[in-house]
């Protein structure tokens, strides 16, 4: 039977199910399927912080969405146009989120008595006409499973765990993908069972060329391959590619990697993903806690090592008394906090901006450093380097601030030539003669002298050091002294790093400034209004201490200043006590990411009527 | 700051040239002294270059002895010692990394680092200074001081009970356990060459009087009088005697040790416990550790155990250089390029 095809320029789909259906695994398969065909694409996993929270109940809803576009984008996309709930607890959490008329793939063999209680419906909402306006398609996703798979000698419990890759395989025929990469990447995966292999890629398969045989399914849809620069690309997660942007920096320095570093929700996968790569010399030490995971790379930080340690807000004020003595015996050190939602265990698996406080002032005495934000999942491989660099070459603690949206988060990174990587100039110190540990440079930057050089032994650590010789002090003019030299030097580091770009309207009637993960959707909307007609600028800081040095300059070319955040306005604080300067705030935090209606609503209540629809 | 450029033997350095040219703090008559003396004594016997050498601490009094030293150091912050020695040494494994700490900072706050540090294995010598008390904070009682104990926080005394360091470092799978006293010179300088060339942790606790807030903890051990009836030397292969003439023995029955007096006409020689350090099994080590809390037992200084495990920073970078073996080393290209890769032309 011919089937219609329709050409479209963007498509959000979202996966959702119990915890255990495999969505996650589902979605990024279909991200990486996409990928390959080349669409832009952007990716937001929504699980819940339970492993596998009660079968069939709202809290254990897991789900993955996916936007993936003809044109570039920048966010996971607000509201999905394909929603396909393996059971009706996956339903009735996501339903609220689709477009009008969106299409719901159901797996119906779900919908009985115990799953409808447990997802809290009275009627059953495929039957009771509450799904009215929605494209509805109902498919006995479990039955069509166990059928495929009549013959294999798995077990029922192991059949039925392949029926996502029904869904999938079904996924690929409406959006026209082929199925191949994933029926590879099953063979990879259970090479040493092959009775799974088989099942699932058969399953894939039958999924497929039942949206081509059967009549339900009338349109195919197209999304064409977008016009992204020339180069290579892959599909990468934010803590995938803040992973690999560290161990690229170490190879681009040519001084080892050492991880230090202690298991927390969102950051577990650096560690997992660094563990990877020990045939490029990297140490990936699990530690036995947080402190241990920063003054393990404090002593590798000292014993000539490019040492980083991946957490969590909980983790970084664990960390705190450690970075002060990062701080004041001057080694390199990246900390790599992948905010979550707080205060205390708060939400694991959310999202949120709400700790770029604790890595500006959290820590006791007069204690600057570096702070770092990355903003999209492939940026945290750029700005994972920016914080190498910065660390090794002014010798100080920086702090790289990421999210759990960024780290979940999947889009195409550009694969950067290697001698198009920033150059990274360090050298340990070899010369005995005119020796002094805290002996600066023109930069106030000291040398780096590693235990095993003859002639250059001393020793460091956390009392106050004497200018210039690194002993004891308890004088108080030096103390000062220190202090000063200590925070001119982290502002120094504004002489190393770009100035903030401007982009949009120059004389825009409102300048948007952000910061992290929020770029995506401002960008978007931002887009969307001046594309419109609207007059907006927009400038975005990634480097948050010290601030670029043509901030201030910037800020005071605008009247209206709206800084929207994921927090109760940390950034929009700090811009006030240091530029004096009046700005709009606009927070959320719910645990989730600004969609890019909000911030589009937001700038046309301030441009007050002025604007341009 | 002193620089010593060292290009001479190692074997013709003294103890003079692991002296670095800071003021030595702690109060007069401290135990530290002692173990200062002691260290800087025998380091020229480590075999190893000063260079090589680091010593790492914590925060109390005994953690200022980097200061002291001239080999690399760094005074970390309390308790962590044992985090950042790991870290030294797993950065880079031909270092000879030392932890000097104390029983607060090794036994409380630091208790954790401790404990993992011992279970892993990690190739470092750890130095704690257990004087049962905290001394740089003047004056409260220790995660080692004895139930009952009066200090300035215990006013009517301490309802604790005191951690047995030996007991912990063995329970956590160190390798290397020994016990001196600041007041015996030439044995601490045997324990602590010992732990130098003992490969894996090496765990040595000496005991050190604090004379300015708890002034004669161990005189008992240390005293000319009451010493030889109060400690027990451990010498491997040896019976464990003690007694101005060694005429008093510990004989074990069952897992029982009982005092047994040599001259009684009942009991001879071969009833005597022999010290096996090389014993894996720790079951004769809590044995021994016990007797400091068996009144009317004499306390075991000497190495308690000894033997040989593959270290937690040797297995790491064998692992290292058999994934290296096996998949080559690894390259910019090879980092970047998955088999998800594609091209936009």
């Amino acid at each position: 039977m011919a089937k219609l095809v329709q050409i479209l320029e963007d498509v959000t789909v979202r996966f959702a199910g119990d915890s255990g259906d495999g969505m996650q695994l589902t979605g990024s398969q279909f991200t990486d399927t996409t990928a390959i065909v080349g669409n832009d694409l952007s990716t937001l996993p929504d699980f819940p912080a339970e492993i596998r929270a009660p079968a069939g109940s709202l809290a254990g809803v897991s789900g993955f969405q996916l936007h993936f576009s003809s044109s570039d984008i920048q966010t996971p996309g607000d509201s999905p146009d394909v929603l396909v709930a393996m059971n009706p607890a996956a339903l009735k959490v996501n339903l609220k989120d689709l477009k009008p008329n969106a299409t719901i793939i159901v797996n119906t063999n779900s919908f009985e008595t115990k799953n409808l209680r447990l997802a809290k419906y009275d009627s059953n909402p495929l039957e009771d006409g509450s799904l009215e306006g929605y494209n509805v398609l109902s498919l006995p996703l479990t039955m069509l499973t166990m059928n495929t798979l009549e013959d294999s000698k798995l077990s029922n419990k192991e059949k039925e765990k392949c029926k996502n890759f029904f869904a999938l395989g079904l996924m690929y025929w409406m959006y026209n993908r082929p199925i191949e990469i994933t029926s590879k990447w099953l063979e990879t995966k259970f090479k040493n069972k092959p009775e799974i292999m088989e099942a699932n890629q058969k399953v894939l398969k039958a999924g497929y060329y039942y949206g081509e045989t059967t009549e339900i399914f009338t349109t195919r849809f197209e999304v064409k391959p977008a016009h992204l620069p020339k180069g290579k690309y892959r599909n990468i997660s934010g803590n995938e590619a803040t992973a690999l942007g560290f161990v690229a920096a170490s190879l681009r320095s040519g001084i080892d990697l050492f991880l230090g570093s202690y298991p927390i929700t969102p950051a577990s996968e650096i560690l997992q993903e660094l563990s990877k790569y020990k045939n490029y010399n990297v140490i990936a030490f699990q530690a036995e806690d947080e402190i241990a995971g920063i003054t393990s790379a404090i002593g590798a930080a000292f014993a000539g090592k490019l040492a980083i340690t991946s957490t969590s807000g909980p983790g970084l004020s664990l960390k705190g008394e450690a970075l002060g003595l990062a701080i004041i015996t001057e080694l390199p050190l990246v900390v790599i906090d992948v905010q979550r939602g707080g205060p205390s265990t708060g939400l694991p698996t959310k999202t949120e901006q709400a700790d770029l406080f604790q890595a500006m002032y959290g820590r006791h005495g007069e204690a600057p450093l570096v702070v770092l934000a990355a903003q999209s999942p492939a940026d945290c491989f750029t700005m994972a380097i920016e914080a190498s660099r910065i660390a090794l070459t002014a010798m100080t603690p920086v702090i790289l601030l990421t999210d759990g949206y960024l780290a979940f988060g999947s889009e195409p990174l550009k694969i950067p030539d290697f001698d198009k990587l920033p150059e990274i100039k360090v050298s340990h110190r070899k010369e005995a003669e005119d020796f002094f540990p805290y002996l600066r440079d023109e930069n106030l930057v000291r040398p780096w002298a590693i235990p095993g050089t003859p002639g250059l032994e001393h020793r460091i650590g956390g009392l106050e050091k004497k200018a210039i010789y690194g002993n004891i002090s308890y004088e108080p003019a030096n103390h000062e002294l220190m202090i000063n030299i200590r925070e001119e030097k982290v502002k120094k580091v504004q002489n190393i790093i770009p100035e903030i770009q401007l982009k949009g309207d120059e004389d825009g009637d409102i300048l948007v400034l952000s910061w992290g993960s929020t770029y995506g959707a401002i960008r978007e909307s931002i887009r969307n209004l001046r594309a419109k007609g609207n007059k907006i600028a927009h400038a975005h800081l990634k480097y948050l201490n010290p601030f670029p040095k043509n901030l201030e300059e910037l800020l005071n070319k605008f009247d209206k200043v709206l800084i929207p955040e994921l927090n109760t306005g940390q950034l929009a604080a700090i811009i006030k006590s240091t530029f004096l300067k009046d700005v709009i705030q606009y927070n959320k935090y719910q645990g989730q990411p600004f969609k890019v209606a909000e911030i589009e609503n937001k700038i046309i209540e301030l441009l007050g009527g002025n604007n341009v629809e | 700051m002193s620089n010593n450029i060292n290009e001479v033997p190692v074997a013709k350095l003294t103890a003079k040239d692991f002296s670095s040219d800071i003021d030595v703090k702690w109060c007069p008559g401290c135990g530290d002294y002692s173990i200062l003396a002691q260290v800087q004594r025998t380091s020229p016997d480590f075999g190893e270059k000063i260079e090589n050498i680091v010593w790492v601490s914590g925060i109390g009094c005994s953690s200022r002895f980097p200061y002291y030293m001239n080999t690399y150091g760094i005074h970390s912050i309390h308790g962590r010692a044992a985090a950042v020695a790991t870290g030294v040494k797993l950065a880079n494994p031909k270092l000879q990394v030392w932890v000097a700490t104390g029983d607060g900072d090794s036994l409380s706050i630091g208790g954790n680092h401790f404990i993992h540090a011992c279970r892993k294995n990690v190739n470092i010598k750890i130095l704690l200074f257990n004087n049962r008390i905290y001394g740089l904070t003047k004056g409260q009682y220790s995660p080692t001081s004895e139930k009952g104990k009066v200090t300035k926080s215990s006013p009517y005394g301490t309802v604790d009970f005191p951690f047995n360091a030996i007991k912990v470092a063995t329970g956590s799978g160190a390798t290397f356990v020994a016990r001196s006293l600041d007041r015996d010179p030439k044995h601490m300088q045997e324990m602590i060459t010992r732990a130098s060339k003992h490969n894996g942790l090496a765990f040595t606790e000496v005991y050190q009087n604090c004379p300015i807030f708890n002034d004669g903890a161990f005189e008992l051990l240390t005293d000319k009088e009451t010493k030889a009836d109060n400690v027990l030397v451990l010498e491997h292969g040896k019976p464990l005697l003690f007694g101005a003439n060694k005429e008093k023995g510990i004989k074990l029955d069952g897992l029982n040790p009982v005092i047994i007096d040599l001259n009684d006409g009942v009991h001879t020689i071969d009833d005597v416990w022999i010290h096996d350090e090389t014993d894996e099994n720790p079951t004769r080590v809590f044995l021994l550790a016990r007797f400091t809390d068996m009144p009317g037992y004499p306390t075991p200084i000497g190495v308690f155990r000894q033997f040989d495990k593959p270290t937690y920073d040797q297995d790491y970078h064998n692992q290292i250089d058999q994934v290296k073996a096996k998949k080559g080393v690894g390259t910019y290209e090879t980092l970047m390029n998955t088999p998800n890769t594609w091209e936009v032309k």
